[in-house]
């Protein structure tokens, strides 16, 4: 909402030192958002006068036609004489009244104007537009022509209302009251502790029997219509400048007088108004819900399809008009219009001031993709009781500004109502606040925004009809504690009771990023949204379940409609980026929800409010959510290591991704069992399936190793791109808790190393799995320390696995003979389950 | 050792005149100090305090004195051989202090050498800010609460007091998710901000209720240098008897006091959410220049446009229909709320310029926040 300072002052005496910004800063105290003060007029500096245009030459041979006038400016230019001017715009005439800036001026943006040479001629100042003065849209992107009878050599600068401040306010959804300059000037009134002039108090006739004839079938959807009737409007009549202008420094643009009009009262009132061209409406004016399907073109010149929810204003034919968002097209009013029939326009109207129920006027504007300052103002809230004050000041100003006759006809239909009362304990502000402020401050806060109070301990608070958002205690709490100041409530601390921390899975979540960070790894968090075409790119199988994606219904990109189920599309991606910006050398990380859809999907349904859902209500909400574990992955390409002074580097393989899955998995508490793979986005022979052991079940939790190089294509990714990808959640819930204590023996050590040879596909995971269990109680750990393949020496199709075993026992110092037979136990027992044999 | 001489004459043992022993020891440590490595040292060692070295050959003869005569050739050998040892033992720690020297200096190395082998990592700095801000609640007792991101719309608005018809719930930018068969109906959206987590929090936990609700939410916005649809918020809940505004502003003046220093504070300015009420705006003294750029043109602030203010979130009273929804009496109990976006605070406590640097994932731009900020 914009509000030119000029017209708050109209209803509150405020001192004349007072700025916009000192109004700003009051305003915000008391709680309206006033973004900027707009200065208009800042920089502006005369002369600039009212001119009478007395001469046109065309100037012939330019681009573009040129106009040079003489324009008589009275005595504004010290001489009397006329003023000789250049001019490029065309819509005027001799004999018009403009507006002159003479040279010495400065207009808007700091443009100096000086006598000076142009297209063959001294232009001594410019005619001006709207636009160059700075006013705001006007609709005729030309240059002003003001009104025959404006005063020639008349200062343009006070004519034009030029120099003013207008205060933008973000009004929140709550206030329509303030949508307005009625409920801002009260605001105001209220911040600076002065009277109010309310525009809503006029004089207003008693509604009677001769008014338009107007049936409301729906009360609830419309509890108060006023109509009014003036006839006889000259349809030459133009707005008035002043007029305009406040609709210009509003954000409006000047349409034609009754529609200015109309506009102008409901800026000042907040009270949406429609005028019908009464010639045009047939019999009597009636409101009722729409019939499925009926037909509407509104003012937009769109054919609307009602819904049977939607309001309508209607006549004898049918639908008029949207109620309380926008009239239709079949009873628009004309604008003065010149025909061969003569003189063509809407002379005689009917003023419709009404009020429509928020929820039914929200729904048919969302129904219908329509958004009217009328709409905008119902769904927020009108006051009720300032329709006929409303229908009364635009009856005023049609008879005033275009010649009409108010008709002594008063329709007033109203659908009876209480006004809406709150009682409250008289400290429940106190209470809110943790203030002391008393019954006497609550009591006269209350009143100053509007409210009846009554009683002692116990406040009876009847709200004023304009604040149709105050209706719970709390809402009256606020309005005395804004009042006395939010900047003036104290400080002070709760005591919660001790809390327990944060989760294991909290914990969780934290260490496997510092694991990761700490192992190198740069974390790069992004967006969930991925195209479907990615699924083809990753090589997911036709019946991959991670191809069955959420979708939005209005995703950003028509490209990206889906949610991740897997963290590799946006992972890849940074890491794209990264070596498209000239990083080579990546590692990245990221940890995240993915989202998969459950088997069954259902729609969430809708619960009430007004007391805690059951138990059974919740869970059915839950499952209409899709599971959404969060997921750790990591992606590698350059180099792992850099070559430096130290040797040589080392690129990322395979390796590094199951090794930081092997990271994540130890931070979780769980060992993860390493094997061999297949899945769509690796390399078949390079990829390594993730899986937890957890009550004797084994669970595939993630995939590591280098990615398949049709998946690395496709994508646009660096050679040998290697990633890892684990479900955290799964991880988590097998992680084994509390880690035991083990024994450490002070006994001397055994070392024994084993030589053996294996076929090449036997998997070292197998083979130190039957050393392990071989080698029984005694030993105390097993590190691979060499794979060999030579085929001279080991045959074709053989690989040699070096390990260490180390020995010990906790009572004694272990023999010779007791580590070898433990170490021949293990051989013995490898050599079984998988072929192995001593290298000799 | 020699036999004890029956028929002995002191006189004519030579090697024990007091002005031998002398001479032998002064060899030694005229040998000892001529010796100039730790060989030559070795030999001088072995030649003069040896078995075979004069003053061992005088030693033995000691025993072929008379008993008066041993006392004090044994205590003028003795004295001798202790000098030698001496300073032998002095000029041994002298070369080896010497040939330490040479060979620390000889295997000195350029410690200005990088050691970039594998580069550091990090994490994003909006994980550790967020968790940075989630510790200082927790030290309070707070706890962390999180929930879905796909949530229930009965969550995101109903149960907040924004109702199908609410002009809020219009005003949210929300993304709807597709229902059953790719209908538009699913009454499920990508979360708006983490309120929901506060209703599920209400639901879950025996009260009093203190969390802290961090986590990923979603509005329509394109991504801009201000705007991300992705971003991050943390939201706070309190809910419990008595409690008042005053709790609310002391607890935000905490929160930006643990992050800012000391004498930061907050203010409120009046405004409205559905889900609080009394609602406000709430703001910090600006950390840079503490206020004193406002109306000050020749010391403007960048990071407050000189306002003086940092605008933080939206904070209020949760509004007693919340409490209701979630079947708390709002009669005995009140509660407060607070939320503030993380993208905005890193961006004016780092200096962050453009939003787009938070969610690319360019690892110059994560690299330098380390593990922790």
């Amino acid at each position: 909402m914009r509000v030119p300072l000029s017209w708050l002052r109209e209803y509150v005496d405020l001192p004349a030192t007072e700025t916009g910004r000192d109004v700003q800063a009051k305003l915000i105290s008391a709680g309206l958002e006033v973004e900027t003060v707009e200065q208009l007029g800042a920089d502006l500096k005369g002369p600039l006068v009212v001119g009478q245009v007395l001469t046109i030459e065309e100037l012939e041979g330019f681009k573009k036609p040129i106009r040079f006038c003489t324009v008589d400016v009275g005595q504004a230019n010290g001489t009397g004489e006329p003023q000789e001017i250049v001019c490029g715009a065309r819509n005027f005439a001799v004999g018009d009244k403009v507006v002159v800036v003479l040279p010495g001026a400065t207009l808007p943006g700091g443009f100096s104007i000086a006598a000076r040479k142009t297209y063959g001629k001294v232009s001594h100042g410019m005619i001006c537009s709207s636009d160059e003065l700075g006013m705001g849209d006007d609709g005729a992107h030309g240059i002003i022509v003001l009104p025959p009878e404006t005063e020639v050599g008349k200062d343009a600068i006070e004519l034009l209302e030029l120099v003013d401040e207008v205060l933008d306010i973000a009004v929140t959804a709550n206030r329509g009251d303030c949508l307005s300059i009625r409920g801002v000037a009260r605001e105001t009134a209220i911040a600076y502790g002065l009277p109010l002039r309310d525009p809503a108090l006029i004089d207003v006739p008693a509604p009677n029997a001769f008014g338009y004839p107007v049936k409301v079938s729906d009360p609830f959807g419309c509890d108060r219509f006023t109509a009014r009737t003036v006839t006889g409007l000259s349809p030459e009549a133009r707005s008035p400048i002043w007029l305009q202008r406040r609709l210009q420094k509003v954000g409006m643009r000047p349409i034609s007088l009754a529609v200015d009009i109309t506009n102008y009262v409901m800026m000042e009132l907040g009270q949406p108004l429609h005028a019908y061209d009464r010639t045009l409406v047939q019999g009597t004016i009636g409101v009722r819900r729409a019939e499925e399907g009926e037909k509407l073109v509104t003012l937009d010149g769109v054919e609307r399809t009602l819904h049977a929810e939607d309001l309508v204003i209607t006549d004898e034919r049918g639908p008029i008009g949207l109620a309380g968002v926008m009239g239709g097209a079949n009873t628009e009013i004309a604008d003065h219009e010149e025909t061969e029939d003569g003189v063509n326009g809407t002379t005689d109207v009917v003023i419709e001031a009404a009020h429509f129920d928020p929820v039914s006027v929200a729904r048919t504007g969302r129904r219908h993709k329509l958004l009217t300052e009328a709409s905008r103002r119902f769904e927020r809230g009108v006051d009720p009781q300032a329709a006929a004050a409303a229908a009364q000041r635009t009856v005023d100003l049609l008879v005033l500004l275009a010649g009409g006759t108010a008709e002594a006809g008063v329709t007033e239909v109203i659908a009876p109502s209480a006004p809406h009362t709150i009682t409250i304990p008289a400290d429940h502000p106190d209470k809110v606040a943790g203030v002391d402020y008393g019954r006497e401050t609550v009591v006269r806060r209350l009143q100053q925004v509007g409210c009846d109070v009554y009683g002692q301990d116990e406040l009876i608070v009847t709200v004023p009809s304009w604040r149709p958002d105050l209706a719970d205690p709390n809402d009256l709490a606020e309005e005395v504690i804004r009042l006395e100041g939010y900047e003036n409530l104290p400080s002070t601390l709760p005591r919660p009771p001790a809390g327990r921390g944060l989760t294991h899975r909290q914990r969780l979540h934290r260490r496997v990023g510092r694991a990761l960070a700490g192992a190198g790894y740069v974390e790069a968090p992004n967006y969930p949204f991925v195209s479907e075409q990615v699924f083809d790119q990753l090589g997911l199988d036709a019946d991959d379940p991670a191809r069955r994606a959420v979708k939005l219904v209005n995703p950003l990109s028509d490209e990206e409609p889906a949610l991740r189920t897997t963290l590799l599309p946006g992972l890849l991606g940074a890491l794209r980026r990264n070596a498209g910006r000239g990083s080579h050398d990546l590692a990245l990380f990221e940890t995240g929800l993915v989202f998969h859809p459950r088997e069954e999907q259902r729609v969430a349904g809708h619960l009430p409010v007004d007391r805690r859902p059951s138990d059974e209500e919740i869970a059915a909400l839950n499952a209409a959510l899709p599971e959404q574990p969060r997921h750790v992955a990591v992606v590698l390409a350059g180099a792992r290591e850099q070559s430096g002074w130290w040797g040589k580097g080392r690129p990322a393989d395979w390796a590094d991704a199951v090794e930081a899955a092997r990271a994540v998995a130890r931070e979780a508490g769980t060992e993860l069992v390493v094997r061999k793979g297949q899945y769509g986005p690796w390399h078949p022979g390079r990829c390594a399936e993730l899986v937890v052991v957890a009550d004797g079940t084994e669970r595939v939790v993630g995939h590591a190793g280098e990615l398949h190089p049709r998946v690395v294509k496709a994508l646009g990714l660096p050679e040998r791109t290697c990633a890892a990808e684990l479900d955290l959640d799964a991880l988590e819930a097998a992680g084994d808790g509390v880690p035991r204590a083990p024994r450490i023996s002070a006994f001397p050590v055994a070392t024994q190393d084993v030589a053996l040879v294996v076929d090449q596909f036997v998997p070292h995971a197998d083979v130190e799995a039957a050393l392990r269990e071989g080698a029984g109680e005694l030993l105390e750990s097993i590190r691979l320390f060499d794979v060999y393949e030579n085929a001279e020496q080991l045959g074709d199709g053989k690989k040699s696995l070096a390990y260490a075993l180390r020995f010990r026992a906790g009572d004694r110092t272990l023999t010779v003979d007791e580590a070898s037979a433990a170490r021949d136990a293990a051989v013995a027992l490898a050599g079984e389950r998988t072929g192995a044999v001593l290298r000799g | 050792m020699s036999a004890p001489n029956k028929s002995y004459d002191p006189v004519e043992v030579e090697a024990l005149k007091p002005e031998e022993i002398e001479r032998m020891r002064d060899e030694a440590l005229a040998a000892f100090a001529a010796a100039d490595s730790l060989d030559a040292l070795h030999e001088a060692k072995v030649a003069h305090t040896g078995p075979a070295s004069p003053l061992a050959l005088a030693n033995r003869e000691i025993g072929a004195l008379p008993p008066h005569a041993k006392a004090e050739a044994g205590k003028r050998v003795g004295t001798a051989r202790g000098a030698v040892n001496k300073a032998l033992a002095a000029r041994q720690a002298e070369l080896e202090a010497e040939r330490d020297a040479r060979v620390l200096v000889e295997e000195a190395v350029d410690v200005s050498l990088p050691y970039d082998r594998v580069p550091a990592g990090a994490r994003h700095p909006l994980t550790t800010l967020s968790e940075r801000i989630e510790d200082i609640f927790v030290a309070m007792g707070y706890e962390v609460a999180e929930g879905p991101q796909v949530e229930a719309e009965w969550f995101n608005f109903d149960a907040l007091n924004i109702g199908p018809d609410h002009p809020a719930r219009g005003e949210a930018d929300t993304f709807f998710v597709q229902g059953p068969e790719g209908g538009t109906e699913s009454g499920t959206v990508l979360r708006t901000h983490t309120s929901p987590v506060q209703i599920r929090s209400m639901l879950d936990r025996e009260l009093p209720v203190y969390v802290i609700c961090p986590g990923v939410v979603y509005r329509t916005d394109e991504l801009d240098a201000t705007h991300t649809p992705v971003f991050r918020q943390v939201e706070l809940l309190a809910v419990d008897e008595g409690l008042t505004m005053a709790d609310l502003k002391g607890t935000l003046d905490h929160m930006v006091q643990s992050l800012f220093g000391e004498g930061m504070k907050t203010r409120l300015r009046p405004n409205f959410f559905p889900f609080t009420e009394p609602s406000a705006e709430m703001d910090m003294l600006c950390y840079v220049c503490k206020g004193e750029s406002v109306g000050n043109p020749d010391r403007p602030c960048r990071t407050c446009s000189s306002e003086g203010w940092i605008e933080l979130g939206g904070c209020g009273m949760v509004n007693p229909r919340v409490l209701t929804a979630c079947g708390i009496d709002p009669e005995k109990y009140s509660g407060f709320a607070f939320g503030f976006g993380i993208e905005r605070m890193l961006m004016f406590r780092h200096n962050v310029e453009d939003m787009r640097d938070m969610v690319e994932g360019d690892v110059r731009f994560t690299r330098p926040f380390g593990m922790e900020i």
